[in-house]
């Protein structure tokens, strides 16, 4: 008898979801493109769509990628080796939970100690200066900012490489080898193809984010680097200019749509 | 083979001095008296007492912990539901849909999430500060939770619930006494994730928080923009700890419950069926 009233209950139990998918999901999109179509005075216009194709915006965006598209490569070309290395170690847990946890110091921490280490008198500059290349400006250039970056987003390429790797079946090696493969043959052929789906949801979960980081290039590259993040930001709380902030977040979510579109799908790739 | 044990060796204690370096290199120099995060003058901990002097940032830690607990709270309770509408969708086609709704705002980038909350929370008329900063934690935290519980409650053998059906357990008995227990390795794990993004969080928080609210990460931003100041470092040891406290907590915690885990495999089996 009370089998209808708690299937009611039940489903009133699920309105908050299906509320927060409506509410923080469907319509904060929705938000975007129809605020793109508007001006600061707020007057409907497809004027921030054309101002997005003109050069200084293009030109930015070409950057932005080109920064996204450095980031993930070296990220990439560091983690693979060191995922590797920790399924063999012994107690990988462990070190793989030492990986992880410098993740859960705020990234604004880590990239303010770089503020220290890449100053003027920091220990990179003495270092230089003691081989004998004198002082360098390292704070407030590009390569500081790819830098930082890559040590920021590192883990985050790591962990998706190690659980792929570790659900790699062991016999599958052993075979390759005991056919005569050698070892970089068994790892072209063998385990970097079944590690692929590791790599594609490491490298989303870098380039997406490298592409939309505001704070480092703030901190770290003074104005030097301008990704589409600080684009973004720059037009909601400093110019006050929504609508073409609005335009530029469709491109990046366009972006993002492409990118997941192409490699499938991602596997869920925690952690931005 | 020696040798290449030594050059992989040597590749992994390099990657691991990478990353703790900077972190180091911060607890360091806040015990520097000389103000500066180069040469080290004398030894102090004039910095971790500003830093316990300093009511606002004090404030601030608070808040953040509030939020945190709060947000992650209360979105853990909207996932567990949220997955159990998940879970309940009987058309394929439907169910993959919601996942991928569900999904997201886990991909999208922080900016995106940060501007397009801005636009909803003036539009609707939400005034910003603590409000919004806490509806926004809890928006962003609910799909990682749910991706926490989901693959718990997927485990799950229907039998069990048929099974209390059977013996005459109501639908309000069959969820408290036999899906919740089940699925609550799931519901810690995400309620442990969605703290962390929420104490993590910067770029969400920075776009919705007003001017007179504020959490630890935007302060630390807004401060470190003015430049050096040793008592962020001297903070930043703190959280550090706190952190590294919080991660011991948790390992021991899933370390515990994977023992119960082999318990309850090892009791199943011992129970002929």
């Amino acid at each position: 008898m009370n089998g209808k009233s708690s299937v009611n209950a039940r489903s009133l139990a699920y309105i908050p979801y299906y509320l927060w998918v409506v509410l923080f999901v469907i319509a904060p999109v929705v938000l975007v493109v129809y605020y793109s179509l508007f001006d600061v005075e707020g007057n409907f216009t497809f004027a921030n769509y054309a101002d997005f194709f003109t050069p200084v915006y293009l030109k930015m965006t070409l950057s932005s990628f080109w920064y996204a598209f450095l980031i993930t490569l070296f990220s990439l070309l560091i983690a693979y080796p060191a995922a590797y290395l920790l399924t063999r170690t012994k107690h990988k847990q462990l070190w793989l939970l030492l990986i992880i946890l410098p993740t859960w110091m705020n990234l604004l921490l880590k990239t303010y100690a770089f503020i220290g280490i890449f100053g003027t008198y920091g220990p990179i500059n003495s270092l230089l200066g003691a081989i004998g290349f004198g002082e360098q400006q390292l704070l407030f250039t590009s390569g500081s900012f790819v830098f930082v970056s890559i040590y920021i987003f590192v883990p985050f390429m790591i962990m998706p490489i190690y659980n792929a790797l570790e659900e790699l079946n062991v016999s599958l090696t052993d075979a390759a080898r005991d056919l005569g493969a050698s070892s970089w043959i068994t790892f072209r052929r063998v385990i970097f193809p079944l590690t692929l789906s590791g790599v594609k949801s490491g490298c989303i979960s870098v380039f997406i984010p490298a592409l939309s980081l505001f704070m480092i290039t703030r901190l770290i590259a003074g104005n030097k680097v301008i990704t589409l993040g600080t684009a973004i930001e720059q037009h909601f709380l400093v110019t006050q200019d929504w609508g073409m902030g609005s335009t530029v977040a469709v491109f990046l979510i366009v972006a993002m749509a492409v990118i997941m579109f192409v490699t499938g799908g991602s596997k869920k790739g925690v952690r931005r | 083979m020696r040798k290449k044990n030594g050059i992989s060796n040597l590749y992994l204690v390099l990657v691991f001095a990478v990353l703790y370096a900077p972190i180091l290199y911060l607890m360091y120099y806040s015990f520097n008296s000389g103000g500066t995060m180069h040469d080290f003058e004398g030894f102090t901990f004039d910095w971790y007492k500003e830093v316990f002097a300093d009511t606002r940032l004090i404030i601030i830690v608070i808040n953040t912990l509030i939020i945190a607990l709060l947000s992650s709270t209360i979105a853990t309770i909207i996932a567990i539901f949220g997955s159990l509408a998940i879970e309940n969708i009987r058309r394929a086609r439907f169910k993959n849909t919601l996942l991928s709704l569900n999904n997201v705002l886990i991909v999208s980038p922080d900016v995106i999430i940060g501007a397009s909350f801005l636009i909803l929370f003036t539009m609707v008329g939400v005034k910003l500060g603590f409000a919004s900063v806490l509806i926004s934690h809890v928006a962003f935290s609910i799909p990682i939770a749910v991706l926490m519980i989901l693959p718990r409650l997927q485990e799950m053998s229907p039998t069990l619930i048929d099974a209390a059906r059977d013996l005459g357990a109501s639908k309000r008995d069959v969820l408290t006494k036999v899906i919740l227990p089940f699925i609550r390795p799931g519901i810690f794990s995400g309620f442990f994730m969605a703290l962390t993004y929420s104490l993590d969080d910067f770029a969400v928080t920075f776009f919705v928080t007003g001017s007179g609210y504020s959490t630890l990460a935007v302060e630390i931003y807004s401060r470190a923009r003015q430049g050096v100041s040793l008592s962020i470092n001297a903070l930043s040891t703190l959280i550090f700890l706190f952190t590294l406290f919080l991660v011991v907590a948790y390992y021991i915690s899933t370390r515990r419950s994977e023992k119960r885990k082999v318990a309850e495999a090892a009791s199943r089996v011992g129970v002929p069926e």
